[in-house]
């Protein structure tokens, strides 16, 4: 194992028995379960003279998956944006592996190992499927990853989305929706992140696949995925989620365990309109 | 020769011009294609593209002078300008970025001013003459006359760099982050790429592009501090007809400004920057994103 560590810490991979990733990294799992990898603390955010994000806080542990609900403009999109750094005017405090992040830049973050799929999807036009994947491990390259990860990551990701193994030299942007999003998901797959940020992966997937998709990110998890979700599909959230914040007008109105907000439709009604 | 006319022209002496044409084509396909990268990456118009043009040809000559290697000038015209191209990318260009497109304009425009003036200081008011190198003088009979060796280096040359150049954006892993870069800077940041970085290497290229066509157009008409002036309209309208970002598209209509300028010489030299203007306005009125805008984006 190298020595050299972006932050200091010791790679868990072996420690906790996970298996290793193809790259060298370190991943999450700190000493103890109750330190978050990623908090967030009374985070703003404003597009221009708007004042959208006022003062939401929420935490995510190691191996959780943690889901975002709320209704159409609460803020949610505005969160991820926001903790992967894409909102030009943010303040308070965004830390992922006891690293203070709010003001650096989107790229530090990847290499950090935040991962982030935008609910617009944004499949590069203009490149095939296949250099829409290479490009999410090409800023690894020297540093974790080598040309020969690379095919190897392609394939092994191509063997998890078997629709985008039949369409690697296929121009992205004129494949489905569906597998567009699977693009967008295998993409932020590729350097093996820590954590993913996944903003409205189901939309516009037919059901049977959100499932399958859905099944995907338990597995993640197993793997060692941290994944914070933004899902309108509440219930199939639930299902996976290990614990759910609700955001209305910025801000978060409830958090609780998965099981606790299943337990009560009444809350589920106020806040999440489905 | 044959007795062939076409409106009064000599069918040989047409197809003369023609490849003369090509090769005015070759040199506004370099700098369009700088002008080009650097728009499309960085929605910046450089307006001190024909400046790095001059000042490459000027250092070219100016090397030529004290090496006597034309082959040096060839390799320093672009190197220098690459290297001025970077420091005004970081110094000058970089703290502009996010304040819209006017001010990295009117910024590169005031530049262009500075590098012509200093130019005038350094090497007087006017120019310098300069002809082809020893080993490219000469005419080669081309199968309808004769034409100058040294236009005929220059179109293969050319061809050889934008060859280089497609190979470079197309099979490399920098060209797959210019051309994701160039549609979407924000999702090749969060994909851990340094966009600004990017946005540098590219802005230097393109400046060294200009270095390079400025040295390789100093044979046909000698060096002056306002030869970029002409050329930098040209590029402009080799980008614009060719598509603004696509490599294909002004390597296209390089050759075709390229051309028009030359049979235009030949009939009325006073019209070609006219017809220049009206090609740009036919094409836009047709196709308002140009040739080949977007459809191939920098393929
Ligand atoms: N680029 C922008 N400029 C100005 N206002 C914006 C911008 N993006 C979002 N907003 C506003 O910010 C608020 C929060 O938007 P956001 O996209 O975060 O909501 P959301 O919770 O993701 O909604 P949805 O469920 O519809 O995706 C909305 O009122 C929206 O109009
Ligand atoms: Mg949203």
């Amino acid at each position: 194992m190298s020595a050299s560590r972006e932050d200091g810490r010791v790679s868990a991979s072996l420690e906790d028995g996970r298996v290793s990733g193809l790259l060298d990294r370190p991943r999450a799992g700190g000493p103890a379960p109750a330190t978050p990898l990623l908090a967030v603390e009374d985070l703003a955010a404003w597009y221009g003279h708007s004042h959208i994000l006022q003062g939401l806080s929420l935490e995510v542990r190691p191996d959780e998956i943690v889901t975002l609900v709320g209704r159409n403009g609460a803020g949610k999109t505005t969160t991820l944006k926001t903790i992967m750094g894409l909102v030009a005017k943010r303040a308070g405090r965004v830390t992922f592996a006891g690293a203070d992040i709010l003001h650096r830049p989107p790229h530090e973050r990847f290499h950090r190992g935040l991962a982030y799929v935008p609910e617009e999807r944004r499949i590069v036009p203009g490149l095939t499927v296949e250099e829409n994947l290479r490009l999410g491990i090409l800023a690894a390259r020297g540093a974790r990853a080598t040309r020969r990860d690379e095919a190897r990551r392609i394939e092994a990701i191509a063997e998890t989305f078997p629709r985008l193994k039949q369409r690697l030299k296929q121009e992205a942007i004129t494949m489905s929706g569906g597998e567009q999003q699977m693009l967008a998901i295998a993409r932020a797959l590729m350097a093996e992140p820590v954590m993913v940020l996944l903003d409205e992966p189901s939309e516009g997937i037919m059901p049977i696949l959100v499932e399958e998709m859905f099944e995907q990110f338990v597995a993640m998890k197993r793997a060692g995925t941290t994944i914070l979700l933004v899902e309108q599909n509440v219930e199939l959230a639930l299902d996976v989620s290990d614990r759910v914040y609700i955001v209305d007008g910025g801000s978060v109105v409830y958090h609780a365990p998965a099981a606790e907000l299943r337990a009560d439709p009444e809350i589920q009604a106020r806040y999440c309109a489905v | 020769m044959s007795d062939l006319t076409i409106g009064g022209f000599p069918l040989d002496l047409l197809g003369l011009q023609l490849v003369t044409g090509v090769a005015l084509g070759a040199i506004y396909v370099l700098v369009g294609i700088g002008l080009s990268l650097i728009f499309g990456l960085m929605n910046v118009v450089n307006f001190a593209h024909g400046a790095f043009f001059m000042v490459g040809a000027y250092v070219g000559v100016f090397l030529y002078g004290y090496t006597g290697s034309f082959w040096l000038s060839l390799v320093a015209a672009p190197l220098a300008m690459g290297l001025l191209g970077l420091a005004v990318e970081r110094v000058l260009v970089r703290p502009l970025y996010g304040r819209g497109i006017d001010d990295p304009l009117l910024l590169t425009f005031g530049l262009s001013y500075v590098m012509v003036e200093g130019v005038r200081i350094a090497f007087g008011l006017t120019g310098l003459p300069f002809g082809a190198p020893p080993e490219l003088r000469g005419a080669v009979d081309i199968g309808i006359g004769y034409f100058p060796l040294y236009r005929l280096f220059l179109i293969a040359f050319s061809m050889a760099v934008v060859g280089a150049l497609w190979l470079f954006i197309e099979r490399t892993a920098f060209g797959l982050v210019i051309r994701a870069g160039a549609r979407d800077p924000q999702i090749v940041q969060v994909l851990g790429i340094e966009i600004s970085k990017v946005w540098l290497a590219i802005f230097g290229l393109g400046c060294a592009l200009a270095g390079l066509a400025g040295i390789l157009a100093a044979p046909l008409q000698g060096v002056t501090p306002e030869m970029g002036i002409p050329v930098l309209a040209e590029a402009f309208v080799v980008t614009v007809v060719g598509g603004m970002g696509s490599l294909a598209g002004a390597v296209l209509a390089g050759l075709i400004v390229g051309i028009v300028v030359a049979m235009t010489s030949l009939v009325a030299p006073d019209m070609t920057k006219m017809a220049i203007f009206a090609l740009m306005a036919l094409v836009l009125l047709v196709r308002p994103r140009g040739l080949l805008g977007r459809a191939g984006a920098l393929g």
